[in-house]
């Protein structure tokens, strides 16, 4: 692999740099590369060299501490929860690397990010049917609209009514323009009612929007007409759910600022309801004192447990889910329509919506669906990757895991039911890796708008496309079609219990702590050794017929013998002795010497990798 | 039979059955001298059968006149039945705390149990101590055969035969002995083949608040090293607890008597307070009204992970002593029954691959559990519904299947069986129709006439039939030390055991079911090919491919 020459990192190369393991006292000495895109760290002297590539957006802080004997430490903590510790022998190389680091990790501009030097080697017409695939207009056909009581509007084609909103929105047929635009006067960022999820067999429909501006008793005749409106589009119901993601308290202080929640009393039909998710700065706190107590080392359990506790991070993750179960419960069990909405409608609304789609639509859990629901209900809708993910101009305030929770309700969902998604949790943790890698084009900005004027399909490239090219990687091994069939909609239990840390999310580079075999790589290499025997069953019969044997029906099987074991079992297997050193049971100290004999554990599968 | 006195109602109709996850049944409720029967007296609606025996606890209740009785089960399942008439409940109820609290061993149902199957391979044949010293002589000449605890006098929860270092004699062996808490000196646990270090167990020694020493111990315990080795002596107990021990009596080795060897102390609970832990978390486990932050300061507060945690992390340091360090090992705590075992046991299943098999894995409970003293009756006497005050339960036996399920999650291709064969051994340890866990020593064992009266836990599960069960279809034998990850982050709450009955398991064991199937699938599909290309290669060799017309 090559390593671009860079212009503004000096020094380029650092040798005899120690990298120290995070949880155990092991370290391996290597070289130290600084290149345009990647800080790389290639182990020296070992038969099974490893290294390390860490893109620098991936990169959130770089620390250096204070000198020691062995010389500059330098600590470097990733947005995909990768942590690394280096020793730099002389703190000039140190100060070097680490102001080079400070210079790359915050790009002033789009230009600098990767995605626009970022080239795989695919010709324009490539590119371009990369960002083809996923058409959200088919999609909404998909769920059978438009139809009798929905359309698409033109309102937004210029973004004028909304300007976080995609150009295609789609409306109840009742709702004219000066209702749609009167209504979006009446929201906060003009985020006016509009479907993002239609649910055939009882016509209801899940809509989102932003808070309204009631502020203490303002009202809005438009806006109140869009939720009759809505109601109206569904005959199975006479009434229309209003959820408000937050907690009460918080839309109760909203009003104080012209803002608020919708008074019952001004808009007939609707049952309103609260289900209480915390806002991004909770979020943000939550997942640092959940990173805090998990990168300690020789973690009690008493600690591993109290610190998961308050964290607040599993009670966040439960809450979520709890409010996606509620909306399918609406829509499934009395066929209602659905309004979401928080404060200005693309987090916790997004969050809502995205996973209450996934357990009424089995199509949500196969991989392409699953890339249709992440453009629809995050990209389109205006969730703002940019700010969220810290991609240009950081303000710390805007930051927020709100994504990451919502591809880990998708693992904790993948846990309760494992036949039910086409994809393994390595899909969903490429993603995590690639909403903040900003490699791929999709999930740069803040909006589509603002996505059309960086011109990205024209610049950067699809990461679904890249993703469906590697779908071997990603494939559930059990995933079952049929069970869709019996389980059209999921109904996931919300005991406190079912909610487990994600280990393999937080912990993805932490190698020592995975388990050493995986039945996930072994049974996904059996599946796709079964479709090469398949092959190969068929290519002999074949040959036999040339012989003029009729091959089929079988005869009855004669035991294999040893030597003749077919040479296509595909069945790479991984070795997992691993050692005892690096799991750390303690103090051994002093009076014998201990050898640290290297682990024999091999990469797990679906260690992500930077593709350069 | 004394057995009819105690049952006031034999039978009762109209009873209705509450279990989770399963349809209500209603039908006749009949007891007998060992089972509590429900039938619905129709074809294809499954009875139930509870062992008295596996009876924790049960409560009672009225509504007007009818009564309903909670059974709480050992293996952690809890049943409703609803019975019509007050005075039938009443009866019912006492019976049932009557039955499944019988003080005497002999009544137990092992001794009335007649195997409806016929016995092939006696399990109480199985695993003899010979036939064990027989493979320890194939590598070694270093340890020989002591009947010095012949008639049980020297040491009443030993066995009759020990392996002991072969220079020392049994009158030295005596002499540790009076040194040892409860006669149990230390004897050879298991021989490390890769570098012929050993690890061994006993009990604490009397050092007292004089420092008593004594030669014998000190000379036992030196002939197991070679010249110029130093080995570890594993204490299961934190120094303060193990300080507390030499005022009554007990204590631990100085290391001014024993030069060669280092002393480590971990901090294993005491069985009594693992019991509280158990009730604990079992209760967290039962009640589905808690918030996320409820329920995670209540698995914190049961202390079980963090068991869990300690006696893992004590075993692998043993394991790492031998493995790594190549160092002898000594282990032990108090009484050298609890804990100790728990470290020698585990330690061999991340050492030995043979102990990761079947056949290893019940040499191995019946070596360093069975043989070795555990005392199953009075620790799984009770379990975790019990409200009585405990006496001397506690899950001591849970914990190290806890521990064994832990090292099968990290390793999961590497073991011979599944987690069904952990949790059966839990469900027969606390209530069985087998004779295997009865007693609490090899002695006491001896003395019920086990071996002629009942029948051996071993005889039902090595049949083909059953064993099938218990097979792990991942499994390909593996020879390496397998080291498991004891962060807690690594650690999971054993769900098969503390949620079994609080979760419906349909998804996950059709899932588990489509990976049986893939994995057989792929044997078929080799199999196939294979015998294509031989007989394509038959054909080969005989004359070339026909032409075509």
């Amino acid at each position: 692999m090559h390593k671009k020459k860079c212009n503004v990192c000096f020094p380029s190369q650092v040798e005899q740099v120690k990298l120290l393991d995070r949880f155990s006292n092991k370290s391996v000495t290597g070289t130290l590369h600084l290149t345009a895109t990647h800080l790389i760290f290639v182990e020296s002297n070992s038969t099974s060299a490893q290294e390390i590539w860490i893109l620098h957006h991936h990169i959130a802080s770089v620390e250096k501490l204070s000198l020691t004997t062995s010389g500059c430490p330098l600590l470097i903590q990733c947005r995909n929860f990768r942590l690394v510790h280096f020793v730099i022998p002389r703190e000039r190389d140190c100060h070097d690397i680490y102001s080079s680091l400070l210079r790359l990790l915050r790009p002033v501009s789009y230009d600098e990010l990767y995605a626009f030097s970022y080239n795989p080697k695919q010709n324009d017409q490539q590119r371009e049917e990369g960002w083809q695939l996923i058409d959200l207009a088919a999609e909404f056909e998909r769920m059978g609209v438009p139809c009798d009581q929905w359309q698409l509007t033109d309102v937004n084609r210029e973004y004028k009514v909304c300007e976080t909103y995609p150009r295609d929105l789609y409306v109840p047929i009742t709702a004219s323009k000066p209702i749609i635009i009167g209504s979006s006067k009446f929201r906060s960022k003009g985020r006016f009612p509009v479907l993002t999820y239609f649910y055939q067999e009882k016509k209801a429909a899940v809509c989102r929007c932003s808070q309204p501006l009631s502020g203490f008793s303002a009202r809005c005749l438009e806006d109140e007409h869009m939720l009759q409106a809505i109601s109206k589009a569904n005959h199975n119901s006479r009434y229309i759910y209003v959820m408000d993601t937050r907690p009460k308290l918080n839309a109760l202080a909203n009003r104080a600022a012209g803002k608020g929640y919708e008074n019952e009393d001004n808009y007939p039909n609707i049952r309103f309801q609260f289900v209480g998710i915390e806002n991004i700065h909770v979020m943000r706190g939550s997942l640092q004192k959940l990173l805090e107590v998990m990168g300690t080392r020789s973690l009690s359990m008493t600690d591993y447990l109290v610190g998961l506790e308050n964290s607040g991070w599993l009670r966040h993750i439960k809450a979520i889910m709890d409010a996606a179960i509620f909306l399918a419960k609406a829509v499934t069990d009395e066929g209602a329509s659905v309004l979401v909405h928080c404060s200005d409608g693309w987090d916790r609304t997004a969050q809502v919506c995205a996973l209450g789609s996934l357990l009424l639509d089995p199509y949500y859990r196969t991989i392409k669906g699953f890339m249709v629901l992440i453009e629809k209900d995050w990209i389109s809708f205006g969730h703002k990757f940019a700010d969220r993910c810290d991609q240009l101009d950081p303000d710390p305030k805007e930051v927020s895991p709100i994504f990451t929770q919502f591809l880990e309700c998708v693992w904790q969902l993948t846990e309760q039911f494992p036949q039910a998604f086409e994809f393994s949790e390595w899909f969903l943790i490429q993603i995590h890796e690639h909403v903040h890698s900003c490699q791929f084009g999709n999930f740069l900005g803040n909006s589509q708008r603002q996505r059309e004027d960086l011109q990205l399909k024209e610049r950067t490239y699809s990461l679904w496309a890249h993703l469906l090219s590697e779908k071997q990687n990603y494939l559930n091994p059990v995933y079952s079609p049929s069970f869709a069939e019996s389980h059209p909609v999921l109904e996931p239990s919300t005991q406190a219990y079912h909610f487990k840390f994600w280990r393999n999310m937080y912990h993805q580079y932490d190698r020592s702590m995975h388990p050493r075999q995986s039945i996930l790589k072994h049974v996904l290499t059996l599946k796709e050794s079964n479709r090469e025997l398949e092959g190969t069953v068929q290519a002999l019969k074949t040959k036999l017929q040339t012989f003029g044997v009729s091959t089929s029906p079988l005869k009855p099987q004669t035991p294999p013998r040893e030597e003749d074991a077919p040479a296509s079992t595909g069945g790479e297997r991984t070795v997992e002795g691993s050692s005892a050193t690096e799991n750390g049971y303690g103090e051994l100290k002093g009076s014998f010497d201990s050898k640290n004999e290297p682990a024999v554990v091999t990469l797990e599968f679906g260690v992500a990798r930077m593709t350069c | 039979m004394e057995f009819a006195e105690l049952i006031k109602t034999p039978r009762v109709d109209g009873v209705v059955l509450h279990r989770p996850f399963m349809p209500t049944v209603e039908g006749t409720l009949c007891l007998t001298g060992h089972h509590l029967i429900l039938s619905s007296r129709q074809d294809n609606t499954e009875e139930l059968w509870l062992l008295h025996a596996n009876i924790d606890s049960i409560e009672k209740r009225f509504v007007g006149s009818l009564g309903t009785i909670i059974v709480k089960c050992k293996d952690l399942r809890v049943i409703q039945l609803d019975i019509p008439g007050m005075e039938e409940c009443l009866n019912i109820a006492s019976s049932i705390e009557a039955l499944s609290t019988l003080d005497s061993v002999s009544l137990m149902y092992p001794f009335f149990y007649r195997p409806l199957f016929e016995v092939i391979e006696d399990g109480w044949q199985l695993f003899v101590p010979e036939e064990a010293f027989k493979d320890l002589e194939s590598m070694t000449d270093e340890w020989r055969l002591s009947e010095v605890n012949k008639d049980f006098s020297v040491c009443p929860s030993y066995p009759s035969l020990l392996t002991v270092p072969k220079d020392i004699d049994d009158e030295s062996l005596c002499k540790a002995a009076s040194f040892r808490h409860g006669g149990r000196f230390p004897v050879l646990s298991y021989y490390h083949k890769k570098n012929g270090m050993v690890m061994m167990r006993a009990a604490q020694p009397l050092t007292g608040t004089n420092g008593r020493r004594c030669k014998e111990d000190e000379k036992l315990i030196n002939a197991t090293l070679c010249a110029g080795k130093r080995g570890y002596i594993i204490d299961t107990r934190t120094i303060a607890v193990a300080q507390q021990a030499k005022a009554r009596g007990g204590g631990f080795e100085q290391e001014a008597n024993y030069p060669q060897w280092r002393r480590i102390h971990k901090a294993i609970e005491r069985s009594n307070v693992l019991q509280e832990g158990l009730i604990k978390l079992v209760e967290a486990c039962n009640d589905q009204s808690h918030s996320m932050d409820r329920w995670l300061s209540k698995l914190e507060a049961s202390n079980w992970q963090s068991n869990v945690k300690e006696i893992l992390t004590t075993a692998c340091l043993a394991a790492q002593c031998i493995d790594r360090e190549g160092a002898s090992v000594l282990v032990h705590g108090t009484e050298g029954t609890d804990s100790t075992l728990q470290v020698t046991s585990l330690a061999q299943i991340i050492l030995d691959p043979a102990c990761r098999t079947i056949r290893g894995f019940e040499a191995l409970i019946e070596r360093e559990w069975l043989q070795a003293g555990h005392p199953f009756q009075q620790r799984c006497a009770q379990s975790a519904y019990s409200n009585g005050k405990p006496r001397s339960e506690a899950p001591v036996f849970l914990l190290f299947l806890d521990c064994v399920w832990q090292i099968l999650r990290q390793f999961p291709c590497s073991f011979q069986f599944n987690e069904n064969f952990l949790i059966m051994l839990f469900e027969h340890a606390y209530a069985s129709q087998f004779g295997t866990f009865l007693g609490n020593s090899v002695a006491e064992r001896l003395k019920l006439l086990l071996s002629q009266k009942t029948v051996s836990l071993w005889s039902w599960v090595n049949r083909p039939q059953e064993l099938e069960r218990f097979l792990n279809p991942l499994y390909e034998p593996n020879n390496l030390v397998i080291w498991p990850s004891v962060a807690p982050q690594s650690l999971l709450l054993w769900e098969g055991v503390f949620l079994r009955w609080n979760r419906s398991t349909k998804c996950l064991d059709e899932a588990y079911q489509e990976m049986v199937h893939i994995i057989e699938y792929n044997k078929e599909l080799q199999n196939k090919v294979n015998s294509l290309r031989r007989q394509l290669a038959q054909l080969e060799t005989e004359d070339g491919p026909l032409q075509t017309p």
